[in-house]
C-alpha cells in the first residue's frame, strides 16, 4: 500500500523475483520493499513460498529470475557466507558438538575477528539474551527457550544488516512464546537491525511486526500494517486467512455517496456498508464482517442505519474473557459473533435456541471484490 | 496377590534380558578364551589332544610361558604382526577414503535413490565371500580380465603381475570390507540436520570450511565404528592373503592357521591368538573411549 511510492527508502528491495523448482512455481514474480529498521513479517500457510523467499534473501536459493538489492547493492548471486545477512533457523540449527560460547563465536571466527574482540562481543551478546551463565554448556543441556536464544545470539553477534527469522517461536510453548515475542521486539528495538520474520501464525505476525505481507501460492495477497491487514483486507483470501470473518456473497444494489447496499441471498437480506471506492452497481461482491464487530441483542435494535438480522442461537462457547456465539439466520446461514464478558453477571445469559437479533454498523463491514 | 507375583516374574524376565548378552559373552567368548589361554601355557606333544595337560598326575599345576617368550625371540612373529597391523591400517584408511564420499552421496540422495544405493552396497553379501574372492583371482590373473583389457587397449605389452602381490591383498581387503565402512558412516551422515550446514555457511563458512567444522566432527562416531569394523577383521584375515597374496606376504592369520593345522603346535598357535587379541583390544578400548566422549557432546 504505502511502500509502492517510496522506493528510495527500500533497504531490502526484491524486484520481480521468481523461483521455480522444476514445474513448481514456489515464488511467482514478487516485488517487495522493506525499510531499514523494520520488523517485517511474511505470513502464509505451508507451501505458500514464504520460506523459499526467505532462503533467497539468505542466499541458500538462487532466484530463477529477478534481482534482490540490499542497501543499494545487488546481492542476487552472492553466496550466503558473503552476505551481511544472518538467519535464525526454525530448527535453530545449533551445532551440537560446540558449547554455547563456541556456537556464538563461530561466525566471528570465520570473519577472522581478533580473539579478544570475539570474547567481548560473545560475552555482550550472551548478556543481551540472558545466557551468560550457560556459556560453557553444550546445547543438549539447554531447554527449548534457551536454545532459541542461542540461535538468536549466534545470528546477532555478527551485527548483520538484516536478521532473517524462520518461524522463530513455533517450537516454544504458549507462555514462553508470549514472553519471547516481547523480548524479540525489545532486542530489535535496541539494536535497530532490520528483522524479516517468516511465520504461519497470524497472531505472531500481528504482535511482532510493523508490516505484514500475506503470501499465497507464491504471490503477495496484501502488504500492510497489522491493522490494515486485519481491518481492511483487500481480498477474500486475506480476510479469511487473517482472523475470523463472516462473509456474505451478494450484488451491489444501490450506491449513495460512500454508502452502498448489497442485495445478499447469502444473508437473506439487504446489507449496508461503507466504501471509499464503491464498485459499480450490479457487481458481485462479498460483505465481510468480523465477529467482534457484530452486536447481539434479544430485542430488535432501533437504529435504521445498521444492518439487522434475526436469528437463533445455534451454539455458544465461553472463553472467560469473551463468549463466542454461532447464530443461525432464517435461511440457515451461520454467523459467528463474539462478545466481551464485561460484567461478571449478565442480565440474562443467552441459551440455545434463544431468538436474537444481530446487528452491525455500515462502517464495520468491508466490501471485497476479489 | 497375583499382581505381586506377576511383578516378581516381570522383574525376573527383565534381569534375564539384561543378563543375556553377558551370558552370551561368557559362553562364547570368555570360556573359549580361557581354554585357549590354558592351551597357550602347555607344551606340544604328539598325542590326542596335542598338548600337555595343565595338571600332572600328582595334581600339581604345570605351565610354561615359553610359547610367549618364543614369539618375542623369533623375529618372524614380530614382523608378521607389524605387517598385519600395517596392511589392515592401510586397508582401513583406503576404505575410509572411498567409503566417506560414497556414504555422503547416499545420505544426500533422494529417498528412492537412497534405498537403491544402499541395496547395491549390501548386494555382494548375497554371494559367498569365498566365491567373491575367487572371482578376484579371475580378474587379477596374468591372463585375467584386467590384463586382457589393458593389453587389448594397447596400454601394456606384457601382462602385469597383479595376482600374488600386496596390491592384490589391498584390493581384496578394500573390496570385501568397504560395506562395513559405508554403513555406519551412512547412518551418522543421514541423521545429520542439513540446516547445520546452511547455518555454518550463513555464519560465514565456505562449503569446505562447513564440512570440516560441522560434518566431519559430527560423523566421528561413524568414522570410528567403520574403522573398527574394517580394521579388526582385516587384521586377522586369512582367506584374502592366502588366495590373492604372494608367498612373501605372510600375515598373522596365515601364521595362526599354519601353527594350528600344519605344525600342529596348538600351544604356540594359542599364544599367537592371545597376542593378536591384545593387539586389537588396546586400540578398541582407546577408540571406544573417544567415541563415548564424543557421544556425550553430540546427542
Amino acid at each position: 500500500m504505502a511502500s509502492e511510492d517510496d522506493n528510495s527508502e527500500a533497504f531490502i528491495d526484491v524486484r520481480n523475483v521468481s523461483k521455480h523448482f522444476g514445474d513448481f512455481v514456489a515464488v511467482d514474480a514478487v516485488d517487495l520493499q522493506i525499510k531499514r529498521g523494520e520488523l517485517f513479517s511474511i505470513l502464509g500457510g505451508s507451501g505458500c513460498g514464504k520460506t523459499t523467499l526467505l532462503r533467497m534473501l539468505a542466499g541458500f536459493e538462487e532466484p530463477t529470475s529477478g534481482q534482490i538489492f540490499l542497501d543499494g547493492t545487488d546481492i542476487t548471486n552472492l553466496p550466503p557466507y558473503e552476505r551481511p545477512v544472518n538467519m535464525m533457523f526454525q530448527s535453530y540449527a545449533i551445532f551440537p558438538h560446540m558449547t554455547v560460547e563456541k556456537n556464538v563465536a563461530y561466525g566471528l571466527q570465520k570473519d577472522n575477528v581478533a580473539k579478544s574482540e570475539i570474547s567481548t562481543r560473545v560475552h555482550d551478546i550472551l548478556k543481551l539474551v540472558q545466557l551468560e551463565e550457560f556459556a560453557s554448556r553444550k546445547p543438549n543441556q539447554l531447554s527449548g527457550g534457551q536454545r532459541q536464544r542461542v540461535a538468536l545470539a549466534r545470528a546477532l553477534v555478527k551485527q548483520p544488516k538484516v536478521l532473517l527469522l524462520d518461524e522463530p517461536l513455533a517450537a516454544l510453548d504458549k507462555k514462553l512464546r508470549e514472553q519471547t515475542q516481547f523480548e524479540l521486539m525489545n532486542i530489535q528495538d535496541e539494536l535497530g537491525i532490520t528483522f524479516v520474520v517468516v511465520t504461519h501464525d497470524q497472531e505472531e505476525a500481528m504482535i511482532l511486526s510493523s508490516r505484514i505481507a500475506v503470501m499465497e501460492k507464491g504471490k503477495f495477497e496484501q502488504i500492510g500494517s497489522p491493522k490494515e491487514v486485519y481491518e481492511y483486507p483487500t481480498n477474500r483470501f486475506v480476510a479469511d486467512f487473517v482472523g475470523t470473518i463472516n462473509m456474505f456473497e451478494g450484488v451491489v444494489h444501490e450506491i449513495k455517496d460512500d454508502r452502498i447496499t448489497v442485495e445478499s441471498d447469502d444473508a437473506g437480506a439487504t446489507l449496508a456498508a461503507l466504501s471509499d471506492h464503491p464498485p459499480e452497481q450490479g457487481t458481485k461482491v462479498c460483505v465481510a464482517v468480523r465477529p467482534e464487530k457484530i452486536f447481539i441483542s434479544q430485542n430488535e435494535p432501533d437504529n435504521d442505519e445498521d444492518t439487522r438480522l434475526p436469528g437463533v442461537v445455534e451454539d455458544f462457547g465461553y472463553f472467560g474473557n469473551l463468549s463466542l456465539y454461532r447464530i443461525k439466520l432464517g435461511n440457515g446461514k451461520i454467523v459467528q459473533v463474539s462478545a466481551q464478558n464485561r460484567r461478571r453477571t449478565a442480565e440474562r445469559q443467552l441459551e440455545w435456541d434463544d431468538e436474537v437479533f444481530i446487528s452491525w454498523r455500515p462502517r464495520s463491514a468491508v466490501i471485497l471484490v476479489d | 496377590m497375583s499382581t505381586g507375583l506377576e511383578h516378581q516374574r516381570d522383574l525376573l524376565w527383565q534381569r534375564l534380558a539384561i543378563a543375556m548378552p553377558y551370558i552370551w559373552l561368557l559362553v562364547f567368548f570368555l570360556a573359549p578364551f580361557a581354554i585357549i589361554f590354558k592351551i597357550s601355557l602347555a607344551d606340544p606333544i604328539i598325542a590326542q589332544p596335542p598338548f600337555t595337560p595343565s595338571f600332572n598326575d600328582a595334581g600339581d599345576f604345570q605351565g610354561t610361558a615359553d610359547n610367549f617368550a618364543f614369539l618375542f625371540t623369533d623375529k618372524l612373529y614380530a614382523i608378521t604382526y607389524l605387517k598385519s597391523v600395517f596392511m589392515a591400517a592401510i586397508a582401513t584408511v583406503l576404505c575410509l577414503l572411498l567409503g566417506f564420499p560414497m556414504a555422503y552421496g547416499i545420505a544426500r540422495a533422494s529417498p528412492a535413490t537412497r534405498s537403491l544405493l544402499l541395496l547395491l552396497v549390501v548386494l555382494p553379501f548375497w554371494i559367498s565371500f569365498l566365491l567373491r574372492v575367487y572371482a578376484w583371482m579371475g580378474l587379477l590373473n596374468n591372463y585375467g580380465v584386467i590384463n586382457n583389457i589393458l593389453m587389448w587397449m594397447g596400454l601394456i605389452k606384457q601382462p602385469l603381475q597383479l595376482m600374488y602381490t600386496d596390491l592384490a591383498i589391498y584390493i581384496g581387503l578394500v573390496y570385501s570390507y568397504l560395506p562395513f565402512m559405508i554403513l555406519p558412516l551412512y547412518a551418522t551422515l543421514e541423521r545429520m540436520d542439513l540446516d547445520l550446514l546452511d547455518a555454518a555457511q550463513d555464519l560465514g563458512a565456505s562449503r569446505t570450511q562447513a564440512f570440516w567444522d560441522i560434518t566431519w566432527p559430527l560423523a566421528r562416531a561413524g568414522v570410528i565404528a567403520g574403522c573398527l569394523l574394517v580394521f579388526i577383521p582385516a587384521m586377522g584375515e586369512y582367506v584374502i592373503p592366502y588366495l590373492l597374496g604372494g608367498p612373501e606376504s605372510l600375515l598373522i592369520g596365515r601364521v595362526l592357521f599354519d601353527e594350528f593345522f600344519v605344525n600342529r603346535d596348538w600351544p604356540l598357535a594359542s599364544s599367537v591368538a592371545i597376542v593378536l587379541l591384545l593387539l586389537l583390544v588396546v586400540p578398541i578400548v582407546f577408540l571406544q573411549r573417544a567415541q563415548a566422549k564424543n557421544a556425550e557432546g553430540a546427542t
